[in-house]
């Protein structure tokens, strides 16, 4: 038996057939769509975890500049050398299309492109290791900029492919098994119909022939009667 | 056109101002939330977050985990990295192929 009621109709068959073409081509293009999907997430993933390792690593010597640069300056001055930044950053955001996966890609547009002009203090009341600790940021932020986009990829891409997976194993598992059962019970079913028809009318035509052999012979019986008197 | 912010304590975030970066110093992981949730209904497409952060924004990170921006990056904090971030990684492969094969 299915495991939900089944009108074991043609039509009903007719149906399930097509609806079962249907998903099982479905079912290989999701399955093609996922392994396509997952060698481009290893790519991305591999990459990703290069790039993270790195961008921590620059940020972690960033910020032990800027505490030997704190030690040596009083927390006032280095504020205020920090408050008023001479550098902007614009940022471009564009997309990508991996297997129909929108991921970002960004661009970014600094107002000087020249390195020695990051600097927004004076250097005469500030100390040189807070250079250090600047320029030490600054080489880090690019790196900073394509891990954002890589990190946000690798994201995107992991919950297409939950849900594809899903899809393929959804299909796979269920959808397909019950309706392949289902089209076996209505094949089933129908057959059996045919069966008890085809009997039923020989059942049928065994009583004719008995009811007509019994009014042939009750004639007959009443002719010889005739014929006897 | 798009912003970049920085989100974490005033120490850690300091000096990405001079790089032209938006910088927003928090106090407290309430703060945090708010300030975060205000970013991201704003013209923010990156979000970078310190580490100290993150187990207390957890919900928060998670959901604009599906979302195209903004994206949230975990970055180390001046007390150092604490493998949120690459653990996130991991975390992503797990999602995508069920085990971590890395």
């Amino acid at each position: 038996m299915p495991a939900t009621t089944v009108n074991a109709t043609r039509m009903e068959l007719t149906k399930l057939k097509g609806r079962l073409k249907t998903a099982v081509r479905g079912h290989k293009l999701l399955k093609d769509k996922r392994d396509e999907l997952m060698k481009q997430f290893m790519d991305v993933v591999r990459e990703n975890r290069a790039m993270r390792r790195s961008v921590e690593e620059a940020l972690m010597r960033a910020h032990s500049a800027f505490t030997v640069a704190s030690a040596l300056m009083s927390p006032e001055v280095l504020e205020q050398s920090l408050l008023y930044p001479k550098q902007s950053v614009d940022l471009e955001m564009s997309f990508r299309n991996i297997m129909s996966v929108n991921v970002p890609l960004y661009t970014f547009k600094t107002k000087s492109d020249n390195p020695s002009e990051i600097y927004p203090y004076g250097f005469a009341t500030t100390s040189g290791e807070l250079d250090d600790a600047v320029k030490a940021l600054a080489e880090a932020f690019e790196g900073m900029l394509r891990l954002a986009q890589i990190e946000k990829t690798s994201q995107l891409l992991a919950e297409e492919i939950e849900k594809t997976r899903r899809r393929v194993n959804a299909l796979e598992y269920v959808k397909i098994p019950q309706m392949q059962e289902n089209i076996k019970y209505i094949t089933m079913k129908l057959d059996e119909n045919e069966r008890s028809a085809t009997i039923r009318l020989m059942k049928v035509k065994d009583m004719i022939l008995k009811q007509a052999l019994e009014q042939k012979m009750a004639e007959d019986a009443l002719a010889l009667q005739a014929m006897q008197a | 056109m798009y912003n970049i912010a920085v989100l974490g304590d005033r120490d850690s975030v300091m000096g990405f101002k001079v790089l032209g970066l938006d910088v927003f110093p928090v106090e407290h992981a309430e703060e945090a939330r708010t300030t975060l949730h205000k970013l991201a209904k704003e013209n923010y497409a990156v979000i970078y977050l310190t580490e100290q952060l993150a187990p207390s924004l957890e919900a928060e990170i998670h959901r604009y985990k599906d979302e195209l921006t903004p994206a949230i990056i975990l970055i180390p904090g001046k007390e150092g990295s604490l493998g949120i971030g690459m653990a996130n990684v991991s975390r992503a492969v797990e999602r995508a192929i069920g085990a971590d094969i890395l």
